[in-house]
């Protein structure tokens, strides 16, 4: 196996080939903050709050999806890189419609503990306060687009893990969003197997079992993660 | 971004600092939460004169000369924005205070439909059981806002204390250093959490 050096934070580190920064990093005990990414899921680089800064290129590099190459130094939390993610934290704030307070993710969501992290105790841009709808027409699950920062693992786990491919993202900018099937309501498509993989990975409260109120909600990546390692280690079979 | 230091000139010890607590459009949440401070209000009240606040003085108008005043509430009507032009204008350090203040919350969910006259017909017509009518009391009841906007977006602010409501240990958190003459650094779960 082949193997890269690389220095992240002024850190020597040796890790194999195909290795990603993120990765890399989190090895070595070196916290980068994520949220589309989730162990078990492909890498799409879409929340942008990986981003780090690499010697001898002006372009900010997402750590999910850039492999670890030889020679490279990495820089991951510098304050311009630390102004961009609490930048980041504050467009999907203020994107949505996120109120912590009645939320059903409150205290176990995602994005209010990178608001924590990224030091976000106000947004320095205005709320746009969007006009969202909530789909109830699933028999155990709901919807709630209000929420939904578009990070697709949703989308991700219903075709890489469950294989049924109920969601995709419809339309374009400001109207962009999760949709079911072909933009129907999610109780009228049939793929669904009602497994609820999607409200698991779901890091805030868009996703949610119908019955949970505030604060009710746990997401829960790690019976993911068993899944696709037994899968891959083939653990159940004889 | 808070600005690490604070304004210039701090409170010296030589005189109590005059603290305000403003309730504008929020639940009074805050409020209770501030109350939680329960036997370090005594102490809180060795340190400070307390001399605007709905649940610490009986004073009807906002005084000149404040120190801190802590800010609960979006801005929602007519008598909110006056006064805080009024905090603004009269006070050294204005703490937006709580997630009202800061986000808009849940007063800001109105904010969805999109202006004052929709929400009204909304709340008094739409979902009234058929004799429904539209508040109309001018001097008495305050106009709606065409939006319910966080404090920041107004008025300059000093100091952020998110939380649905901050608690108690957070709001201590934050004054304890100011009376002290000194200025807080929030961060961290425990002192800035929204929700």
């Amino acid at each position: 196996m082949s193997v890269r050096t690389l220095r992240i934070d002024g850190r020597d580190l040796a890790v194999p080939e195909g290795t990603t920064l993120l990765q890399a990093a989190r090895e070595a005990g070196i916290a980068i903050p994520t949220l589309c990414h989730l162990e078990g899921l492909s890498p799409v680089a879409a929340c942008r709050l990986c981003l780090v800064e690499i010697e001898g290129t002006d372009k900010l590099l997402p750590a999910c999806i850039t492999p670890a190459s030889e020679g490279m130094v990495v820089q991951t939390a510098t304050p311009r890189l630390q102004d961009i993610r609490r930048t980041v934290v504050e467009l999907l704030f203020t994107e949505g419609n996120h109120v912590c307070a009645i939320c059903v993710a409150n205290g176990h969501c995602e994005l209010q503990d990178l608001a924590v992290t990224t030091g976000m105790d106000h947004s320095r841009l205005p709320y746009r306060f969007p006009a969202r709808r909530v789909d109830l027409s699933h028999p155990f699950f709901g919807l709630d687009h209000n929420r939904c920062i578009l990070c697709t693992r949703c989308v991700r786990v219903c075709d890489e893990v469950e294989g049924a491919h109920v969601w995709d993202v419809g339309w374009r900018g400001e109207h962009c969003r999760i949709i079911a099937g072909l933009d129907e309501p999610w109780g009228a498509v049939d793929a669904c197997t009602n497994c609820g993989k999607c409200v698991q990975v779901c890091p805030t409260g868009a996703l949610f079992h119908k019955g949970d109120t505030t604060a009710e909600k746990h997401d829960e990546p790690a019976q993911l993660q068993a899944l696709v390692h037994a899968r891959h280690h083939q653990q159940w079979n004889p | 971004m808070s600005s690490g230091t604070g304004p210039s000139s701090s409170a010296t010890s030589s005189r109590k600092v005059r603290l305000a607590t403003v309730w504008l459009a929020g639940c009074s949440g805050c409020h209770m939460s501030f109350l939680d401070l329960d036997e370090w209000l005594l102490e809180l009240a060795e340190l400070a004169e307390i001399v605007y606040s709905p649940v610490g003085s009986d004073v009807k108008t906002y005084p000149e000369g404040v120190d801190v005043c802590l800010v609960e509430g979006g801005v929602a009507n007519a008598d909110n924005l006056e006064l805080l032009h009024q905090v603004r204008t009269r006070t050294r350090v204005l703490i937006s205070f709580g997630d009202c203040a800061i986000t808009a919350n849940i007063p800001g969910m109105r904010n969805m439909l999109h202006g004052a006259d929709p929400v009204l017909r909304k709340a008094y017509l739409e979902l009234a059981d058929g004799s429904g009518q539209l508040p109309h009391a001018p001097g008495i009841v305050p106009e709606l806002l065409e939006r319910v906007l966080p404090v920041h977006e107004l008025v300059p602010v000093e100091l952020y204390l998110p939380g649905c409501p901050p608690s108690a240990a957070r709001i201590r958190a934050a004054l304890e250093p100011l009376l002290q003459g000194g200025w807080p650094e929030l961060s961290g779960a425990d002192l800035i959490r929204f929700g």
